[in-house]
């Protein structure tokens, strides 16, 4: 029965989409305040029908319903549970309820926290949020209904790809799609905003937590593939510049400029229309990810889909949103006010620089994505585009960035001085030359260039730290007055700070690991020992062992650094029963910021197992400072200008609000 | 400055970060990408030695030979053309005999490709699009595979008992789908 109503759910929650697509809308059309009042409530309880729809496919999952086609090809009744429950979202039905689940509760928080918002963008931006989710849940109906049933249930389900079994790839999608569903937030905004004409500081007061919110998300869920891809796929590397990889990547890179450009708006009223079209790109590019990964065009380990008739549907979808937005932003656009000036060295210009090579590398990345696929369909020529292209194109783009990332906090709106801001940043210069020349003189191997990119991602930290350190007036006035100014510092100054200290951590990370790694190969037998980097390896024991639906070989090692004893890894090759699939569970010791990677090869034979071996210094920082980062997004979002509901104080603030209002 | 130098200040940077991308992009276009081949392509083609190619197709049976360390040599096949391939070093999950594969690297001067990277999916299923496009007989590559699977079961680490192929066996063929 949970199935059938699930199934009725997902169709009433179409139907009060489309209620929610034209009643509001209509509504602020022609000023009707019932018409307008009618999209919080049915946004409400469309949430709530595809929340019982989709709790509906869990319990089938949890209950092993076979007879539910989606449940018996993708589960198991041997599965632990919570892979019963990432399961429900392991496949293409199910990852599209997924997804259409999170933009029906994004909407309605946009209705249960959008109190302050003008009634016609309310509305308006209710309506836009509904026919993105009408769209996909028509998709979902017609192409990919999760919940068929067969006539006999089988006894037994073919269970998940095994690969998906894990406790990474089990929260990975969920956050990936926050990431990409927020952005139709910010999407809905800006259509809504060009749909009224009427576009001011307020509404990117209104947009930024959303488009903060996704860009969290989106990079945790980033960060989170990248750590699952680093130690499941057992290939060692962190990131391969997949396809499926870029379409998450590239939202995320016009998703940043846009929460840059974004101050800019709200501050001093300038970049308006820029704003507005990052907003769209942000939202369409995720729904080219939605494509890239859903349609099945891409050959990657994420193309679970092989139906053309859902990728040419989701073709349509695309067309439709991204044509229809840019269009409606072309004929707009241009009607809408121009904001405050500056000059080009300020703070707008030196975000105005951030956006344009952010945009940059991400139309480098596009094109990199793209053209294999465009070559072939037009050509029938097969190519691949690989990490060779993104470190020439993509890594260039990014220097000057860096580079400038320090400067821009330091520079005054609408007219900045570069030469103080230089000379404020001389400790960071200093420290960052430092450490170039420390790292050039006693750390041994690697490329030229990696002392120098070692004293970038420091400069990047350091210079992060001096805008603190210039905002407390540190050694200018007495360290208690400093300290007192450090604790009155705003939140989202805090924010700018910890997120750009996370990006210097990312880039040493980054650094350390390609440039300094140690990588072996080779084959072990029984107690013989192995040196790689700074580790030396035993091979202790080779063993098989069960668990709960595979049965796997391990290979232990016990691990030394300088005669000491650091600990076992036990890496295994599995066998999952269900599919008979084989997976490598490469082992990982972790050893303050360093990771000690071994994977296992395919022949292992009694006394002996073929291994590659990384010593890998740093790499944990790739990860951790990803999470910095999200820690300044955090602090910048708990800013109290922001905090949904909170009393408005600052007269200033009020002033904003009221053409608005 | 006045309103309209800002702008073509603000244009002309955008302008000139644009040109970098793209010079960068099409230099890049020209160096580093590689163009994947068929068996056939590559005798067809004449693929001159030290060019770096994708090589693709099914791993012929009766083919695979292990070396000393980790060196492996396989042919890659089409059903036309067979290509010999060595290797040295740990090969994918799903890497066997019969099962489609892509490799990387370049041909040598005596017709033996040398391989630095070979790719096998991670699906059961799965076969690279490359490859299955070559291939006309998917159904009858798909038999090998479960073939091959209950075969393989024998010697795997765990030492896991044959239980038959499972992913046959347990399917209704045909299921009758209810609305």
């Amino acid at each position: 029965m949970t199935a059938e109503l699930g199934h009725y759910a997902l169709v009433l929650a179409l139907a009060l989409a489309l209620v929610q697509s034209t009643l509001p809308i209509w509504g602020a059309r022609t000023g009707d305040d019932a018409l307008m009042g009618t999209a919080a409530p049915v946004a409400l309880a469309q949430a709530l029908f595809v929340s019982i729809s989709f709790a509906a496919l869990t319990w089938a999952y949890v209950t092993s319903d076979f007879s539910v086609v989606n449940v018996y090809e993708n589960s198991h009744s041997a599965k632990p549970l919570i892979y019963k429950i990432s399961g429900v979202w392991g496949n293409h039905e199910g990852s599209m309820m997924l997804w259409v689940l999170i933009l029906a509760v994004f909407g309605a928080l946009v209705a249960i926290f959008g109190k302050n918002l003008p009634q016609t963008l309310k509305a308006n931006v209710l309506a836009v949020q509904a026919w993105v989710a009408t769209a996909f849940l028509l998709f979902i109906l017609f192409t990919s209904n999760p919940f068929l049933r067969y006539e006999q249930a089988p006894m037994e389900g073919r269970d998940l790809n095994p690969i998906l079994q894990d406790v990474g790839l089990a929260i990975h999608p969920p956050l990936l799609y926050l990431g990409y569903v927020g952005f139709s937030i910010c999407f809905a905004f800006a259509v809504a905003a060009l749909i009224d004409g009427r576009l001011d500081a307020a509404w990117a007061r209104w947009v930024r937590p959303w488009a903060l919110t996704a860009w969290i998300f989106l990079t945790l869920g980033i960060a989170m593939g990248s750590y699952w891809a680093y130690y499941e796929l057992g290939w060692g590397g962190w990131w391969f510049w997949d396809p499926v990889e870029n379409a998450s990547f590239m939202p995320w890179l016009i998703g940043t400029a846009l929460i840059h450009s974004a101050i800019v708006m709200e501050k001093r009223e300038a970049l308006k229309v820029w704003t507005v079209l990052l907003a769209i790109l942000a939202f369409s590019l995720s729904l080219l990810g939605t494509f890239l990964v859903r349609s099945g065009v891409l050959t990657s380990v994420h193309s679970f889909a092989t139906d053309p008739a859902r990728g040419v549907f989701i073709l349509l979808i695309l067309m439709l949103f991204i044509g229809g937005s840019l269009s409606l932003y072309a004929w707009r656009a241009p009607t809408l006010k121009q904001g405050g000036l500056f000059a080009p060295i300020s703070r707008e210009g030196a975000l105005v620089f951030n956006n344009l090579f952010l945009s940059a590398a991400c139309a480098a990345v596009l094109v990199g994505t793209l053209y294999p696929l465009a070559l072939e369909s037009l050509t029938g020529e097969k190519i691949s585009v690989g990490a060779p292209f993104f470190n020439s194109t993509f890594v260039p783009l990014m220097i000057p960035l860096l580079i400038a990332m320090p400067f821009g906090p330091l520079l005054a709106w609408k007219r900045g001085d570069l030469f103080a801001a230089t000379q404020r940043l001389l400790f960071a210069i200093g420290v960052s030359v430092l450490v170039t020349v420390l790292v050039y003189a006693f750390v041994q191997g690697g490329p030229l260039l990696a002392p120098l990119a070692v004293g970038l991602a420091v400069f990047v930290i350091m210079g992060a730290l001096a805008d603190i350190a210039e905002r407390a007036a540190l050694w200018r006035v007495p360290l208690k007055v400093s300290l007192s100014r450090v604790r009155g510092l705003p939140r989202s100054a805090w924010g700018t700070a910890v997120a750009h200290i996370g990006m210097g951590l990312v880039i040493l990370g980054i650094v350390g690991e390609t440039a300094w790694k140690t990588e072996l190969v080779q084959r072990v037998k029984l107690g013989e020992t192995i040196t790689v980097g700074r580790y030396a390896l035993t091979l202790d024991s080779l063993f098989p062992r069960n668990g709960p639906n595979y049965q796997e070989g391990v290979a232990r090692f016990v691990v030394t650094r300088d005669g000491a004893n650091v600990g076992t890894m036990e890496a295994a090759k599995r066998v999952f029963t269900a599919r008979r699939m084989p997976t490598t569970e490469a082992a990982l010791l972790t050893h303050g910021l360093s990771q000690l990677y071994v994977a296992p090869g395919e022949t292992i034979t009694e006394s002996a197992i073929d291994v590659r071996v990384y010593d890998k210094p740093l790499v944990l920082w790739i990860w951790l400072g990803c999470v910095v980062m999200v820690i300044g997004g955090g602090l910048s979002l708990s800013d109290r200008r922001f905090r949904v509901g909170a009393p408005r104080t600052a007269r200033a603030r009020k002033a904003a609000l009221q053409p608005a209002a | 400055m006045t309103r309209k130098q800002r702008r073509l200040v603000l244009i002309g940077s955008a302008l000139a970060v644009l040109a970098v991308a793209t010079g960068l992009v099409l230099s890049a276009l020209n160096d580093s990408i590689v163009f994947f081949n068929s068996p056939s392509d590559v005798v067809e083609k004449g693929v001159p030695p030290g060019e770096r190619i994708r090589l693709g197709g099914l791993v012929a049976t009766g083919t695979v030979e292990r070396g000393e360390k980790l060196a492996v040599s396989f042919k890659i096949t089409d059903g036309k053309q067979a290509i010999p391939v060595s290797y040295t070093g740990i090969l994918p999950d799903l890497f066997r005999e019969g099962q489609g594969v892509v490799t990387e690297g370049s041909m040598g001067p005596d017709g033996v490709f040398r391989a630095d990277s070979v790719l096998a999916k991670h699906d059961e299923n799965y076969m690279p699009r490359e490859v299955s496009d070559a291939l006309k007989k998917q159904g009858y590559w798909q038999g090998k595979d479960a073939a091959a699977d209950a075969a393989k079961a024998g010697t795997t680490p765990a030492g896991t008992t044959p239980a038959g192929p499972a992913a046959a066996g347990g399917a209704p063929a045909a299921p009758t789908v209810q609305h």
